[in-house]
């Protein structure tokens, strides 16, 4: 199979002076079915198993619980707002599909657009097909609300990845990290899109001052009805059902933030916010399925587990100074309960171990992480206009992350300069 | 004994009081006891910071009058480093070892069998100039083909020092000369005698010489090429007199032969080049020893007169000699060291005992398509077609003269590097692997717990020179640190050569570097990039430059 393969892939290889934009498709396809035949010409004559490629896929395949459970979560959302099938195994294949229907699309806009420029410029630079963009496009979706408007997202992505990657050189060279340069620039850009309590539960209209209504549902589910219909199954129905009295489908940070944990507490438990079954980004509110994710890219090193640890400790003592000051309703929330909130556990494990954009440096990395933890946890607790730190916190050190080398990296420099002068 | 219980009372506390903030945090009222144990975290996270700053405190006190010594622990609290000390073997001195905790052991098929060490019959050696850095870009040839010559007759000599020359490692008639591009000499090839003939050197009495006439003698005899001078990796230039001499008795990378093995029946001839090298230097000749196997290494090592020892335990690289110094006494950009491998120093000691350069050599002739993986004797420069007659596997084979990380690729009718000592035959790995990066079908070693190789830390793999995906940018970072045990940031360093940063590649420490050192970074590296490349091209820079 796999010489009929090498053969078919031969035949339809385009000519590289004729078509180049054709060559480099077909290259990027090529690499992606075959490891190269590439041997090892000067220097080392074996090479690590490992490439770019399977470092990348193994983030990959980390996010994969957090896929499963944001999309189920979806259509959970969807029905604990109109009321039905409250139980969270009840009405299964309805929450699936109308997950499906919602993170599909939003995979597919993110991956073909950046995609889409990833190979444009590796076409118009001469390179082969780089991989950075296989990690940004399983994140973007996961970091979304689930209505967010098509067109919207993929402005985001275009701007993360030309402004964000491409500008600084592609893949390994930029500074902020790609991902969630696409949800700043939908948080500031839309702001309204991404941000209040409407946002993070799907299909849902505001009609009046804390009157929503079930939007009206469209073909995908039509066709989907009328399967179940076949199977006797529930269906979907048209839609347009009035939403449960007094839901808000505020996030826990929202309440925290006006009434503090008394006023979280009231809406959810901590083992709903542990588990994950409340209103916010498709793939960051289940903390288990994340740490799992984190867990595996620790065992497999492919993350740094400096950065992970320094960026909870930094988040934990200063979720405890606030608790110390206790001004706020907000402050005085127990720490540990500051980790049930919010997106906190996705960031530390996907976001802020970046290796491009973190501190390249150990030593560096134990200050990055740290920081990224402290000015997180004073970005949610403090700032009135944003709800949750993590995405500005893992931005403005992805700034400073060279300072922070430089200085470690100089101090091997004098230390060297320092043996010199001695022995001299 | 006082230390570990401060310490784990210390430790009793600190978990008490956070299992009552815990039980606290669960329940909704409560808050007053909540208050009570956050406080009483508090008193005790106080009450630590005093010990730490006074332990700190101590420990300034202590290195500024200078009682902490080498080895000493003046702090309350055990020192990590000894709690972590992996348990050693009897026989090494537990004071003068250096624990190296990266670097990365690369096992592979085909490791030579110590038992039975033959002669080979080889019949031709050759002198390569270009094993040697350092000189002129074409030597001045003293010899014509057809010329007999007796081992340690001068053969050519460098044009920029024109007395250092260069000796025949056998005796034979030179059969020809091979000249590359712009006329370079790339070979000289001897047709060896059966028996090989010495030129009187004469020997010497060490105690009656000075330095002036043992190097004055060592240029003339053609042995000079013996000793390398770092940093740069160069042959050692006469004019300077070197701040020490290292040597490492052990060498770690894959298929390495145990050099144990070569100095048994050798130890009069090591001991006589030791004493040769410690009027050489003006500092000390250094002898690196393995601290990590079970038996003690030969005591013409570890009893070495007028050197000092040093044990290393460690994973590769730490029997790489510029690991050891980096150790030991490192190099700065005002210093000049000499580097000798273990048979260099028996050839030495012979010349100077016997008065003869003899430039035998035993060779471990290694890898997954040797059929017969074995030690070897012979010399100096073998050809190797005769040193592996009929021992390799059919198929497309790639033989290194060297180890598999920084050895030299060679063709069948090319020869030994001078310095080398193993021979390595590997597969070609030149095929398409369906999904190769996502779903790997055969072990390939890898230090990345993505393969289930750490599950098996004795497992020999049959490593082939496919290159397991393509070149890439620098994306992952302290991959290199993992496997360098160096105060060095490689990857920093790399950038610093890449974009020709002069002061900052020699503050990073370039010059402390050759080849083999980066050579397992290379190997690990997620992107491929040629870093054993990038940094001789920093290291001609700097020699430009300076």
């Amino acid at each position: 199979m796999k010489k009929a393969l090498l053969k078919f892939f031969d035949r339809i290889e385009p000519s590289k002076e004729k078509h180049p934009f054709m060559h480099t498709l077909y290259d990027g396809f090529f690499t992606f079915a075959f490891t190269p035949n590439h041997v090892t010409k000067g220097g080392v004559h074996i090479r690590d198993g490992m490439d770019l490629k399977r470092t990348m896929v193994h983030v990959v395949l980390a996010l994969q619980l957090c896929y499963i459970f944001g999309t189920y979560n979806i259509g959970h959302q969807h029905y604990v707002a109109i009321g039905e099938y409250t139980g969270l195994m009840q009405g299964f294949h309805l929450k699936l599909i109308h997950g499906l229907i919602k993170v599909l699309p939003i995979f597919i806009v993110t991956n073909v657009v950046g995609l889409g420029i990833e190979f444009y410029y590796a076409y118009k630079k001469g390179h082969g097909i780089e991989e950075g963009f296989l990690v940004s496009g399983a994140l973007i979706p996961l970091i979304m609300p689930p209505d967010i408007p098509l067109w919207i997202l993929a402005m985001a992505v275009v701007f993360a990845v030309i402004i964000g990657k491409e500008a600084f050189g592609g893949t390994g060279m930029n500074i902020l990290n790609v991902a969630l340069l696409a949800r700043v620039f939908i948080f500031f850009a839309y702001p309204t899109t991404i941000s209040g309590d409407e946002v993070w539960i799907s299909e849902i209209d505001k009609i009046g001052v804390g009157q929503y209504v079930s939007g009206e549902y469209g073909w995908a589910h039509g066709l989907f009805d009328k399967l179940f219909a076949w199977f006797g199954w529930a269906q979907f129905g048209a839609g347009g059902q009035a939403v449960v009295d007094g839901y808000t489908g505020a996030t826990p940070l929202a309440l925290a933030a006006k009434g503090g944990w008394q006023a979280v507490t009231e809406s959810y438990t901590p083992g709903q916010m542990l588990w994950g079954t409340i209103p916010g980004s498709i793939g960051e509110t289940s903390k288990p399925f994340i740490l799992a994710g984190a867990a595996f890219l620790l065992v497999t090193g492919v993350a740094s587990w400096r950065i992970m640890l320094s960026m909870f400790l930094g988040a934990l003592g200063m979720a405890y100074i606030l608790n110390l000051w206790g001004a706020t309703t907000f402050m005085e929330v127990p720490w540990m309960y500051q980790f049930y909130m919010g997106s906190f556990f996705f960031a530390m494990a996907f976001m802020a171990t970046d290796p491009v954009t973190a501190s390249s440096t150990n030593r560096g990395k134990w200050i990055y992480g740290f920081l990224i933890g402290m000015v997180g946890m004073i970005v949610r607790v403090l700032n009135p206009a944003y709800p949750e730190g993590w995405m500005l916190a893992i931005l403005f050190m992805n700034v400073f992350a060279p300072l922070i080398d430089h200085y470690v990296v100089e101090a091997n420099i004098s230390r060297r300069m320092k043996r010199a002068k001695t022995t001299a | 004994m006082k230390n570990g219980i401060t310490k784990a009372s210390l430790f009793l506390l600190f978990l008490f009081t956070t299992d009552i903030s815990f039980a606290q945090g669960d329940a909704t009222s409560g808050n007053s006891i909540f208050s009570i144990a956050l406080i009483a975290i508090a008193i005790l996270l106080v009450l630590v910071v005093i010990v730490v700053v006074g332990d700190n405190l101590l420990a300034l006190e202590a290195k500024r009058t200078g009682v902490s010594e080498k080895g000493g622990n003046v702090s309350i609290f055990p020192k990590w480093a000894e709690i972590m000390r992996p348990k050693m073997p009897a026989h090494i001195d537990p004071d003068n070892v250096t624990v190296l905790k990266q670097g990365h052991d690369i096992l592979l098929l085909g490791e030579a069998a110590p038992d039975v060490i033959e002669t080979a019959s080889v019949t031709r050696f050759a002198i390569q100039p270009k094993n040697f850095r350092g000189l002129a870009p074409i030597p001045k040839m003293l010899v014509e083909e057809g010329v007999s010559v007796k081992a340690g007759d001068p053969l050519f000599f460098d044009k920029s020092n024109p007395d250092v020359v260069f000796g025949a490692p056998v005796s034979g008639e030179v059969i020809s000369i091979h000249r590359g591009e712009k006329r370079a000499i790339d070979e000289v090839i001897i047709l060896a005698d059966k028996e090989i003939q010495y030129r009187d050197l004469g020997k010497i009495d060490l105690e009656k010489t000075s330095r002036e006439d043992l190097v004055k003698h060592l240029i003339g005899s053609g042995a000079w090429n013996l000793f390398r001078q770092r940093p740069f990796d160069l042959v050692a230039n006469p004019a300077d007199v070197p701040n020490n001499i290292f040597i490492s008795t052990f060498d770690t990378a894959p298929l390495a032969p145990d050099l144990n093995l070569v100095v048994a029946g050798n130890e009069a001839a090591f001991q006589a080049g030791i004493n040769t090298l410690a009027k050489l230097t003006s500092g000390k000749v250094h002898i690196g020893l393995d601290g990590r196997r079970e038996l003690a290494p030969s005591t013409a090592f570890t009893q070495a007169a007028n050197a000092e020892v040093h044990w290393f335990h460690g994973k590769h690289p730490a029997g790489n000699v510029g690991i050891q110094i980096h150790h030991i006494d490192p190099i700065t950009p005002s210093s000049k060291v000499w580097t000798l491998g273990v048979q260099e120093v028996i050839s030495l000691g012979t010349l100077i005992s016997e008065g003869k350069y003899d430039c035998s050599r035993m060779i471990a002739l290694g890898g997954s398509e040797v059929i017969r993986p074995r030690y070897v004797r012979t010399y100096a420069g073998a050809n190797i077609k005769e040193l592996l007659q009929g021992e390799i596997a059919p198929g497309n084979v790639r033989i290194i003269s060297g180890d598999v990380l920084s050895g030299s690729q060679k063709s069948e009718d090319q020869f030994l590097n001078f310095y080398d000592d193993q021979v390595t035959v590997i597969k070609e790995g030149d095929y398409y692997e369906l999904f190769g990066w996502l779903l790997p079908l055969s072990p390939r070693p890898s230090v990345s717990n993505t393969f289930p190789n750490f599950l098996y830390p004795s497992l020999k793999f049959e490593a082939d020179t496919n290159t397991h995906g393509e070149k890439r940018a620098f994306v992952m970072t302290g991959q290199y640190e993992k496997v360098l045990p160096m105060d060095i940031y490689p990857q920093h360093l790399m950038k610093s050569i890449i974009v020709n940063d002069f002061e900052r590649m020699e503050g990073l420490g370039l010059l402390e570097l050759v080849e083999e050192d980066v050579a397992l970074c290379e190997f690990v590296c997620t992107s491929k990039q040629p870093l054993q490349k990038i940094l001789r091209e920093g290291l001609d820079y700097m020699q430009e430059q300076a």
